[in-house]
């Protein structure tokens, strides 16, 4: 168990390269959700390029795990990392948003190779990634499913419902990651709506969890391992993660929640991105 | 009310349920806390693995039904329509019905059939709601071997469909059981050349004595069961337009976005006769005995035979 140096240097290459070609097809298409793309660009990835088993020339093989990203405006980080994994060709990245484009706002599993879940509605993909857990488990299918939420998204009721179904059932094929990026589109969480202990309520509702700095691809890559060892309840990992991360006029604002790109802030971004910050 | 089955439509949805899972195994089933009224308890006592009790969290529920049909089963979503449409609205619009997933929606105690729990129990915009969604299919059994077949058909159908199912007994139509189910196409009941009247779940049966009545008056009056109400059977509307010159719909619901307004607007565009609509009219209904509120809120046999004559008076033949 653990990542290797080469695996994490590989890991911490990609999410650099992922960042760069966010800003540049946010910035091109005028459109989009930065701030959340940003904080979980290393859960994302390290779940694609390092944990999970999928074949983009086969991508609806049964045994596939699947990746639901619950907070869907974070598409744009799931096509770049689906476009790099070769589910579609990069160049379709500069369709996003656009007119006949196979890259909705949100993501529409009908149109986007790859895409498991149309979501974009908050609180709908924790509720669904069970019953995939469910489906796995009575087709006897060794699959996970992996379900990334944001911290604003779980003051949904729906996904309350979900925290003690999942318990009920013992769903333990189903790995939860919270973005914890403390920021939701009005203002931070603690200013709209506060969480409270959310490893208290989530361990109470009877679910195993972890904490990870959700910007350290090992720390991500070992609770994942570790979840996999759980048996007889699902995990959710709390992944401390800023929103913006990795250009610093937007972290932690709410303000970047779905902006357009100026110029200027496109250049001193990719200024600070090739920095290597 | 008992028709010659003596069970009421949820029993043999239940009952068709469990037939079906003895054959399927992809069959799986999600109720929220209303097992024992929607019958659904069949199913979960005879395959308990693949019956999902998720209490009383009806979103969850259908959201839960919209991932597991991702790996290949085909669920069954159980509630009372009222809450199919209002709790489970979202992941029914947002998951079920943009991404075509095999889900099977069930909603029962439709219409004013769950008449005494009142008017926050009653479901007369559920078929508004459903029809609009994209990708939808929208069934209305009118009687228990309809809704056997209607159910059997859904399963052989691939994506997304909502049975509408009454909670009381109904009277068997045999007119309407002689007759194949075939998902969209209506079924001629009674043949007529004056004017057409044009029903769905339990008005049908009404639509039937409506016919009746007209005819003791010297009106030869054609009934249409639509059953399923999308994709609708424009084709056969079309037809009793132009053979009939004029339509009555009757449906337990409301009198706006239901088979009404689908019937007419197909009638609209294919051939305009005069038509009149038989439902609930834009009002809350109340608690009380199922028959005396189909009374007092319209949707008796002589409130079809009323619009009916209407329809005739405008039509120039009476």
């Amino acid at each position: 168990m653990g990542l290797s140096k080469e695996r994490k240097a590989v890991l911490e290459g990609l999410c650099k390269q992922f960042r760069r070609t966010l800003l540049d097809t946010l910035y091109s298409v005028q459109t989009g959700h930065p701030g959340g793309s940003l904080s979980a660009t290393e859960i994302i990835t390290t779940l694609y390029f390092e944990v999970m088993k999928v074949d983009p020339k086969n991508p609806y093989w049964e045994e596939r795990d699947r990746f639901v990203l619950a907070k869907g405006h974070a598409a744009p980080m799931l096509y770049i990392a689906l476009a790099e994994k070769g589910f579609f060709p990069k160049e379709e990245l500069k369709t996003l948003r656009q007119l006949n484009s196979r890259l909705q706002g949100h993501p529409c599993a009908l149109k986007t190779p790859g895409v498991e879940l149309s979501t974009g509605p908050l609180g709908l993909g924790l509720s669904a990634a069970l019953g995939m857990g469910l489906g796995a488990r009575l087709q006897r299918k060794p699959f996970y499913t992996y379900v990334l939420l944001g911290d604003g998204e779980i003051q949904e009721g729906i996904v309350w419902e979900a925290a003690m179904a999942g318990a009920k059932y013992g769903v333990d094929n189903v790995v939860a990651i919270l973005d914890k990026n403390g920021v939701q589109l009005d203002g931070t969480v603690d200013q709209i709506m506060p969480l409270g202990d959310v490893k208290g309520k989530w361990s109470s509702f009877g679910w195993n969890t972890f904490e990870v700095n959700g910007h350290k691809v090992e720390e991500i890559y070992d609770a994942i391992q570790e979840a996999h060892q759980v048996k007889g309840k699902p995990t959710l990992i709390i992944a401390h993660t800023v929103k913006g991360k990795g250009v610093s006029f937007m972290e932690g604002k709410h303000t970047w929640h779905g902006k357009p790109i100026s110029k200027a802030e496109y250049e001193a971004a990719i200024q600070e991105l090739e920095g290597g910050r | 009310m008992a028709g010659a089955t003596g069970k009421a439509m949820r029993q043999v949805y239940g009952e068709t349920l469990v037939e079906l899972g003895k054959t399927n195994p992809h069959i799986v089933v999600f109720d929220a806390d209303v097992a024992t009224s929607t019958r659904t308890i069949l199913f979960g006592e005879a395959f308990p693995e693949r019956f999902f009790n998720v209490g009383i969290a009806e979103m969850n529920m259908a959201a839960m039904a919209a991932g597991i049909s991702t790996t290949g089963l085909i669920p069954f979503v159980n509630t009372f329509a009222c809450f199919m449409v209002l709790r489970c609205g979202d992941p029914i619009r947002s998951l079920i019905a943009y991404t075509k997933l095999n889900v099977k929606l069930a909603g029962t105690y439709a219409g004013l059939s769950d008449s005494y729990d009142g008017a926050s129990h009653h479901s007369i915009l559920d078929i508004a709601f459903m029809r609009a969604l994209p990708n939808m299919l929208v069934i209305c059994p009118a009687d228990g071997a309809e809704v056997k077949a209607a159910t059997e058909a859904a399963v052989q159908y691939k994506g997304p469909v909502y049975i509408r199912i009454h909670r009381n007994e109904c009277p068997d139509i045999p007119e309407n059981d002689s007759q194949p189910f075939v998902l969209g196409k209506g079924k001629l009941l009674r043949s007529g050349k004056d004017i057409t009247l044009v029903a769905t779940g339990y008005m049908v049966h009404r639509a039937m004595e409506a016919a009746q009545i007209l005819e003791a008056q010297g009106v030869s009056a054609r009934v249409v069961n639509i059953h399923t109400i999308k994709p609708l059977d424009t084709e056969l509307l079309e037809r009793c337009a132009k053979e009939t010159g004029g339509i009555v719909v009757a449906e337990e619901h409301s009198i706006h976005g239901g088979l009404g307004g689908a019937a007419a607007e197909a009638v609209g565009r294919l051939y305009p006769v005069p038509i009149e609509f038989v439902g609930v009219r834009d009002t809350f209904a109340e608690s009380g005995d199922y028959q005396a509120l189909l009374e007092k809120y319209g949707l008796t046999s002589q409130h079809i035979v009323k619009a009916a004559e209407e329809v005739l008076k405008k039509k120039g033949g009476l």
